[in-house]
Protein backbone atom coordinates (compact mmCIF):
# COMPACT_ATOMS: atom_id res chain seq x y z
CA UNK A 1 0.00 0.00 0.00
CA UNK A 2 1.46 3.35 -1.03
CA UNK A 3 1.81 6.31 1.33
CA UNK A 4 -0.90 8.34 -0.44
CA UNK A 5 -3.31 5.33 -0.33
CA UNK A 6 -2.67 5.04 3.38
CA UNK A 7 -3.31 8.76 3.97
CA UNK A 8 -6.53 8.56 1.94
CA UNK A 9 -7.67 5.50 3.93
CA UNK A 10 -6.99 7.22 7.26
CA UNK A 11 -8.91 10.31 6.09
CA UNK A 12 -11.91 8.16 5.10
CA UNK A 13 -11.87 6.47 8.52
CA UNK A 14 -11.80 9.82 10.32
CA UNK A 15 -14.66 11.15 8.18
CA UNK A 16 -16.67 8.05 9.14
CA UNK A 17 -15.87 8.49 12.86
CA UNK A 18 -16.62 12.22 12.78
CA UNK A 19 -19.94 11.77 10.94
CA UNK A 20 -21.13 8.98 13.27
CA UNK A 21 -20.22 10.87 16.45
CA UNK A 22 -21.89 14.02 15.09
CA UNK A 23 -25.08 12.14 14.18
CA UNK A 24 -25.25 10.51 17.62
CA UNK A 25 -24.60 13.88 19.30
CA UNK A 26 -27.42 15.52 17.33
CA UNK A 27 -29.74 12.64 18.14
CA UNK A 28 -30.19 11.66 14.49
CA UNK A 29 -28.58 8.26 15.00
CA UNK A 30 -29.19 6.06 18.01
CA UNK A 31 -26.22 4.66 19.93
CA UNK A 32 -27.77 1.28 19.25
CA UNK A 33 -26.95 1.63 15.54
CA UNK A 34 -23.75 3.63 15.82
CA UNK A 35 -21.56 0.85 17.18
CA UNK A 36 -21.53 -1.15 13.96
CA UNK A 37 -20.44 1.88 11.93
CA UNK A 38 -17.72 2.71 14.44
CA UNK A 39 -16.61 -0.92 14.32
CA UNK A 40 -16.52 -0.74 10.52
CA UNK A 41 -14.33 2.37 10.75
CA UNK A 42 -12.05 0.64 13.23
CA UNK A 43 -11.65 -2.41 10.94
CA UNK A 44 -10.84 -0.07 8.03
CA UNK A 45 -8.25 1.69 10.19
CA UNK A 46 -6.62 -1.65 11.05
CA UNK A 47 -6.55 -2.60 7.35
CA UNK A 48 -4.97 0.75 6.44
CA UNK A 49 -2.33 0.62 9.19
CA UNK A 50 -1.60 -3.12 8.95
CA UNK A 51 -2.05 -4.04 5.29
CA UNK A 52 -0.28 -7.34 5.92
CA UNK A 53 -3.37 -8.49 7.90
CA UNK A 54 -5.46 -8.11 4.76
CA UNK A 55 -2.87 -10.00 2.71
CA UNK A 56 -2.90 -12.81 5.29
CA UNK A 57 -6.71 -13.02 5.31
CA UNK A 58 -6.74 -13.03 1.48
CA UNK A 59 -4.42 -16.05 1.51
CA UNK A 60 -6.54 -17.78 4.18
CA UNK A 61 -9.80 -17.49 2.21
CA UNK A 62 -8.12 -18.12 -1.14
CA UNK A 63 -8.83 -14.71 -2.64
CA UNK A 64 -6.86 -13.80 -5.77
CA UNK A 65 -5.84 -10.45 -4.33
CA UNK A 66 -6.35 -8.37 -1.14
CA UNK A 67 -8.74 -6.10 -3.09
CA UNK A 68 -10.97 -9.12 -3.85
CA UNK A 69 -10.99 -10.06 -0.16
CA UNK A 70 -11.96 -6.50 0.74
CA UNK A 71 -14.87 -6.60 -1.71
CA UNK A 72 -16.06 -9.99 -0.44
CA UNK A 73 -16.04 -8.79 3.16
CA UNK A 74 -17.72 -5.55 2.10
CA UNK A 75 -20.56 -7.44 0.40
CA UNK A 76 -20.95 -9.84 3.36
CA UNK A 77 -21.11 -6.84 5.69
CA UNK A 78 -23.81 -5.19 3.55
CA UNK A 79 -25.86 -8.41 3.45
CA UNK A 80 -25.80 -8.66 7.25
CA UNK A 81 -26.57 -4.97 7.56
CA UNK A 82 -29.65 -5.38 5.31
CA UNK A 83 -30.75 -8.39 7.34
CA UNK A 84 -30.30 -6.43 10.56
CA UNK A 85 -32.49 -3.62 9.24
CA UNK A 86 -35.10 -6.07 7.89
CA UNK A 87 -35.35 -7.54 11.43
CA UNK A 88 -35.66 -4.05 12.91
CA UNK A 89 -38.35 -3.08 10.38
CA UNK A 90 -40.30 -6.28 11.16
CA UNK A 91 -40.19 -5.50 14.89
CA UNK A 92 -41.26 -1.92 14.27
CA UNK A 93 -44.10 -3.11 12.01
CA UNK A 94 -45.40 -5.31 14.83
CA UNK A 95 -45.11 -2.46 17.29
CA UNK A 96 -46.87 0.03 15.00
CA UNK A 97 -49.65 -2.50 14.31
CA UNK A 98 -50.18 -3.24 18.01
CA UNK A 99 -50.14 0.45 18.89
CA UNK A 100 -52.60 1.34 16.12
CA UNK A 101 -54.93 -1.47 17.23
CA UNK A 102 -54.75 -0.33 20.84
CA UNK A 103 -55.44 3.28 19.89
CA UNK A 104 -58.38 2.24 17.70
CA UNK A 105 -59.95 0.18 20.50
CA UNK A 106 -59.36 2.88 23.14
CA UNK A 107 -60.76 5.57 20.85
CA UNK A 108 -63.89 3.50 20.19
CA UNK A 109 -64.38 2.98 23.94
CA UNK A 110 -63.77 6.68 24.62
CA UNK A 111 -66.27 7.72 21.93
CA UNK A 112 -68.88 5.48 23.49
CA UNK A 113 -68.28 6.70 27.02
CA UNK A 114 -68.31 10.38 26.10
CA UNK A 115 -71.26 12.31 27.57
CA UNK A 116 -74.14 12.35 25.09
CA UNK A 117 -72.57 9.66 22.95
CA UNK A 118 -75.20 7.04 23.70
CA UNK A 119 -77.59 8.51 21.16
CA UNK A 120 -75.02 8.41 18.42
CA UNK A 121 -73.28 5.13 19.07
CA UNK A 122 -74.48 1.64 19.48
CA UNK A 123 -74.08 0.69 23.15
CA UNK A 124 -72.67 -2.77 23.40
CA UNK A 125 -70.69 -2.95 26.60
CA UNK B 1 -73.15 -16.65 26.24
CA UNK B 2 -71.87 -13.25 25.15
CA UNK B 3 -71.69 -13.16 21.37
CA UNK B 4 -70.29 -10.74 18.84
CA UNK B 5 -70.00 -10.46 15.09
CA UNK B 6 -66.88 -8.78 13.76
CA UNK B 7 -66.77 -7.31 10.28
CA UNK B 8 -63.55 -5.93 8.80
CA UNK B 9 -64.45 -3.15 6.37
CA UNK B 10 -62.42 -1.02 3.99
CA UNK B 11 -64.34 1.53 1.92
CA UNK B 12 -67.60 -0.36 2.37
CA UNK B 13 -69.81 2.70 2.89
CA UNK B 14 -72.19 1.53 0.15
CA UNK B 15 -72.70 -1.99 1.50
CA UNK B 16 -72.08 -1.97 5.24
CA UNK B 17 -75.46 -0.51 6.24
CA UNK B 18 -77.41 -3.22 4.43
CA UNK B 19 -75.02 -5.90 5.77
CA UNK B 20 -75.76 -4.78 9.36
CA UNK B 21 -79.50 -4.63 8.70
CA UNK B 22 -79.32 -8.12 7.20
CA UNK B 23 -77.53 -9.47 10.28
CA UNK B 24 -80.09 -7.87 12.61
CA UNK B 25 -82.83 -9.99 11.01
CA UNK B 26 -81.10 -13.13 12.25
CA UNK B 27 -79.12 -12.23 15.36
CA UNK B 28 -78.99 -9.91 18.33
CA UNK B 29 -75.26 -10.38 18.80
CA UNK B 30 -73.17 -7.23 19.12
CA UNK B 31 -72.02 -6.09 15.70
CA UNK B 32 -68.49 -4.68 15.69
CA UNK B 33 -67.19 -3.22 12.46
CA UNK B 34 -63.46 -2.67 12.16
CA UNK B 35 -63.13 0.26 9.83
CA UNK B 36 -59.69 -0.32 8.33
CA UNK B 37 -58.71 3.25 7.47
CA UNK B 38 -61.55 3.76 4.98
CA UNK B 39 -61.57 6.95 2.94
CA UNK B 40 -65.35 6.92 2.56
CA UNK B 41 -68.18 7.20 5.08
CA UNK B 42 -67.95 3.61 6.34
CA UNK B 43 -67.74 4.64 10.04
CA UNK B 44 -70.78 6.95 9.80
CA UNK B 45 -72.81 4.32 7.91
CA UNK B 46 -72.02 1.74 10.61
CA UNK B 47 -73.15 4.08 13.40
CA UNK B 48 -76.34 4.99 11.54
CA UNK B 49 -77.10 1.31 11.05
CA UNK B 50 -76.62 0.69 14.77
CA UNK B 51 -73.24 -1.04 14.69
CA UNK B 52 -70.25 -0.41 16.90
CA UNK B 53 -67.27 0.89 15.02
CA UNK B 54 -63.55 0.64 15.72
CA UNK B 55 -61.59 2.79 13.31
CA UNK B 56 -57.96 2.06 12.47
CA UNK B 57 -55.95 5.28 12.06
CA UNK B 58 -54.73 3.96 8.67
CA UNK B 59 -55.24 0.98 6.43
CA UNK B 60 -53.56 -2.14 7.80
CA UNK B 61 -55.30 -4.79 5.68
CA UNK B 62 -57.82 -7.52 6.33
CA UNK B 63 -55.85 -9.76 8.71
CA UNK B 64 -54.92 -6.92 11.05
CA UNK B 65 -58.55 -5.72 11.08
CA UNK B 66 -59.65 -9.22 12.06
CA UNK B 67 -57.06 -9.29 14.84
CA UNK B 68 -58.29 -5.95 16.17
CA UNK B 69 -61.72 -7.58 16.43
CA UNK B 70 -60.25 -10.55 18.31
CA UNK B 71 -58.44 -8.23 20.71
CA UNK B 72 -61.61 -6.23 21.34
CA UNK B 73 -63.65 -9.41 21.88
CA UNK B 74 -61.07 -10.74 24.33
CA UNK B 75 -60.92 -7.46 26.23
CA UNK B 76 -64.71 -7.31 26.54
CA UNK B 77 -65.13 -10.96 27.55
CA UNK B 78 -67.09 -12.28 24.61
CA UNK B 79 -67.55 -16.05 24.57
CA UNK B 80 -68.31 -16.54 20.89
CA UNK B 81 -67.14 -14.59 17.90
CA UNK B 82 -68.39 -14.75 14.33
CA UNK B 83 -66.46 -13.06 11.56
CA UNK B 84 -67.86 -12.14 8.17
CA UNK B 85 -67.12 -9.83 5.27
CA UNK B 86 -68.49 -6.31 5.02
CA UNK B 87 -69.20 -6.40 1.29
CA UNK B 88 -72.31 -8.54 1.50
CA UNK B 89 -70.67 -11.71 0.14
CA UNK B 90 -71.57 -13.69 3.24
CA UNK B 91 -75.33 -14.11 3.55
CA UNK B 92 -76.46 -13.79 7.18
CA UNK B 93 -79.07 -16.59 7.16
CA UNK B 94 -76.51 -19.05 8.59
CA UNK B 95 -75.60 -16.94 11.65
CA UNK B 96 -78.04 -18.60 14.12
CA UNK B 97 -76.79 -22.06 13.07
CA UNK B 98 -73.16 -20.95 13.56
CA UNK B 99 -73.85 -19.86 17.13
CA UNK B 100 -76.01 -22.91 17.90
CA UNK B 101 -73.27 -25.32 16.90
CA UNK B 102 -70.60 -23.45 18.86
CA UNK B 103 -72.86 -23.18 21.93
CA UNK B 104 -73.52 -26.91 21.86
CA UNK B 105 -69.75 -27.45 22.08
CA UNK B 106 -69.60 -29.62 18.96
CA UNK B 107 -66.51 -27.79 17.78
CA UNK B 108 -64.17 -24.91 18.55
CA UNK B 109 -64.16 -23.37 15.08
CA UNK B 110 -66.85 -23.52 12.45
CA UNK B 111 -65.93 -22.60 8.90
CA UNK B 112 -68.69 -21.58 6.52
CA UNK B 113 -68.34 -23.54 3.28
CA UNK B 114 -69.76 -22.16 0.05
CA UNK B 115 -69.30 -25.57 -1.56
CA UNK B 116 -71.60 -27.36 0.87
CA UNK B 117 -74.33 -24.73 0.49
CA UNK B 118 -76.99 -24.21 -2.14
CA UNK B 119 -74.29 -23.33 -4.65
CA UNK B 120 -75.13 -19.75 -5.49
CA UNK B 121 -71.48 -18.75 -5.79
CA UNK B 122 -69.13 -20.18 -8.40
CA UNK B 123 -65.55 -18.90 -8.07
CA UNK B 124 -63.25 -18.55 -11.09
CA UNK B 125 -61.04 -21.34 -12.39
CA UNK B 126 -57.85 -19.98 -10.78
CA UNK B 127 -59.53 -19.69 -7.38
CA UNK B 128 -60.95 -23.22 -7.66
CA UNK B 129 -57.46 -24.52 -8.46
CA UNK B 130 -56.01 -22.69 -5.44
CA UNK B 131 -58.77 -23.93 -3.14
CA UNK B 132 -58.30 -27.52 -4.40
CA UNK B 133 -54.57 -27.32 -3.72
CA UNK B 134 -55.17 -26.12 -0.14
CA UNK B 135 -57.87 -28.75 0.39
CA UNK B 136 -55.34 -31.44 -0.54
CA UNK B 137 -52.74 -29.87 1.76
CA UNK B 138 -55.17 -29.90 4.70
CA UNK B 139 -56.11 -33.49 3.90
CA UNK B 140 -52.45 -34.52 3.94
CA UNK B 141 -51.44 -32.54 7.01
CA UNK B 142 -54.56 -32.74 9.16
CA UNK B 143 -56.18 -35.87 7.78
CA UNK B 144 -59.53 -34.15 7.61
CA UNK B 145 -61.76 -32.89 4.82
CA UNK B 146 -62.27 -29.14 4.65
CA UNK B 147 -64.09 -28.11 1.49
CA UNK B 148 -63.59 -24.35 1.71
CA UNK B 149 -60.25 -23.57 3.39
CA UNK B 150 -60.16 -19.94 2.21
CA UNK B 151 -63.56 -18.99 3.64
CA UNK B 152 -63.57 -15.92 5.85
CA UNK B 153 -67.06 -16.71 7.18
CA UNK B 154 -66.14 -18.35 10.48
CA UNK B 155 -67.29 -18.68 14.05
CA UNK B 156 -65.05 -19.54 16.99
CA UNK B 157 -65.02 -19.76 20.75
CA UNK B 158 -62.98 -17.68 23.17
CA UNK B 159 -60.16 -20.23 23.47
CA UNK B 160 -59.52 -19.87 19.76
CA UNK B 161 -59.73 -16.12 19.27
CA UNK B 162 -57.62 -15.48 22.38
CA UNK B 163 -54.77 -17.32 20.61
CA UNK B 164 -55.19 -15.10 17.56
CA UNK B 165 -54.43 -11.94 19.55
CA UNK B 166 -50.67 -12.44 19.67
CA UNK B 167 -48.09 -11.61 17.01
CA UNK B 168 -47.92 -15.18 15.73
CA UNK B 169 -51.30 -14.67 14.02
CA UNK B 170 -50.60 -14.57 10.26
CA UNK B 171 -52.02 -11.12 9.54
CA UNK B 172 -50.98 -11.18 5.87
CA UNK B 173 -53.38 -13.93 4.82
CA UNK B 174 -55.12 -15.85 7.61
CA UNK B 175 -56.52 -18.78 5.59
CA UNK B 176 -55.47 -22.40 5.22
CA UNK B 177 -52.45 -21.85 7.45
CA UNK B 178 -54.75 -20.97 10.37
CA UNK B 179 -56.91 -24.07 9.85
CA UNK B 180 -53.84 -26.32 9.76
CA UNK B 181 -52.45 -24.64 12.86
CA UNK B 182 -55.69 -24.93 14.82
CA UNK B 183 -55.97 -28.62 14.01
CA UNK B 184 -52.39 -29.22 15.12
CA UNK B 185 -53.18 -27.40 18.36
CA UNK B 186 -55.94 -29.88 19.06
CA UNK B 187 -58.95 -27.68 18.31
CA UNK B 188 -61.97 -29.20 16.59
CA UNK B 189 -62.61 -27.54 13.24
CA UNK B 190 -65.88 -28.25 11.43
CA UNK B 191 -67.71 -26.86 8.43
CA UNK B 192 -71.18 -25.49 7.98
CA UNK B 193 -72.94 -25.10 4.62
CA UNK B 194 -73.43 -21.40 3.90
CA UNK B 195 -74.56 -19.30 1.00
CA UNK B 196 -72.21 -16.75 -0.47
CA UNK B 197 -72.42 -14.51 -3.45
CA UNK B 198 -69.68 -12.77 -5.43
CA UNK B 199 -68.51 -9.32 -4.38
CA UNK B 200 -71.11 -6.91 -5.83
CA UNK B 201 -68.36 -4.72 -7.29
CA UNK B 202 -66.17 -7.62 -8.41
CA UNK B 203 -63.46 -6.71 -5.89
CA UNK B 204 -61.11 -9.33 -4.49
CA UNK B 205 -58.11 -9.45 -2.14
CA UNK B 206 -56.31 -11.65 -4.65
CA UNK B 207 -56.50 -9.57 -7.79
CA UNK B 208 -53.40 -9.28 -9.97
CA UNK B 209 -50.73 -11.85 -10.83
CA UNK B 210 -48.13 -10.51 -8.39
CA UNK B 211 -50.60 -10.51 -5.51
CA UNK B 212 -51.59 -14.10 -6.27
CA UNK B 213 -47.94 -15.19 -6.43
CA UNK B 214 -47.25 -13.37 -3.15
CA UNK B 215 -50.34 -14.98 -1.59
CA UNK B 216 -49.22 -18.50 -2.48
CA UNK B 217 -45.66 -17.82 -1.36
CA UNK B 218 -46.84 -16.40 1.98
CA UNK B 219 -49.28 -19.25 2.50
CA UNK B 220 -46.72 -22.01 1.86
CA UNK B 221 -44.12 -20.26 4.02
CA UNK B 222 -46.65 -19.83 6.83
CA UNK B 223 -47.67 -23.51 6.63
CA UNK B 224 -44.01 -24.55 6.66
CA UNK B 225 -43.33 -22.37 9.72
CA UNK B 226 -46.42 -23.86 11.38
CA UNK B 227 -45.04 -27.35 10.75
CA UNK B 228 -41.62 -26.67 12.22
CA UNK B 229 -42.41 -24.35 15.09
CA UNK B 230 -45.76 -25.14 16.61
CA UNK B 231 -44.66 -27.76 19.12
CA UNK B 232 -42.30 -25.26 20.76
CA UNK B 233 -44.92 -22.53 20.56
CA UNK B 234 -47.60 -24.62 22.26
CA UNK B 235 -45.24 -25.81 24.98
CA UNK B 236 -44.13 -22.22 25.66
CA UNK B 237 -47.62 -20.76 25.70
CA UNK B 238 -49.45 -23.75 27.11
CA UNK B 239 -52.38 -23.25 24.77
CA UNK B 240 -53.22 -26.85 23.90
CA UNK B 241 -56.86 -27.19 24.93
Amino acid sequence: MTFSQRIFGILVVFVIFYTIILLVKKGRLKEEYSWMWLLTGLILLVVVLRYDFLVLISRLIGAASPTNALFIFGIIFLIFLSLHFAIKISLLTYEVKNLAQKIAILEAEYEQNKPGASRRHNQIL
Amino acid sequence: MKKCIIIPAFNEGKNIGSVIQGIREYSNADIIVINDGSKDATARCVREAGGYVISHPFNMRYGVALQTGYKFALKHNYDLLLQMDGDGQHLPGSIPRFFEMLESGQCDVLVGSRFLGAGGYHPGMLKIMGITLFKILIRIMNGERITDPTSGYQCMNRKVFSIFTDDSFPCDYPDTNVIIRLHRMGFVVKELPVDMRPNPEGRSMHRGTLKIIYYFFTMFLSIFITMISDKDYYRKNGVRP
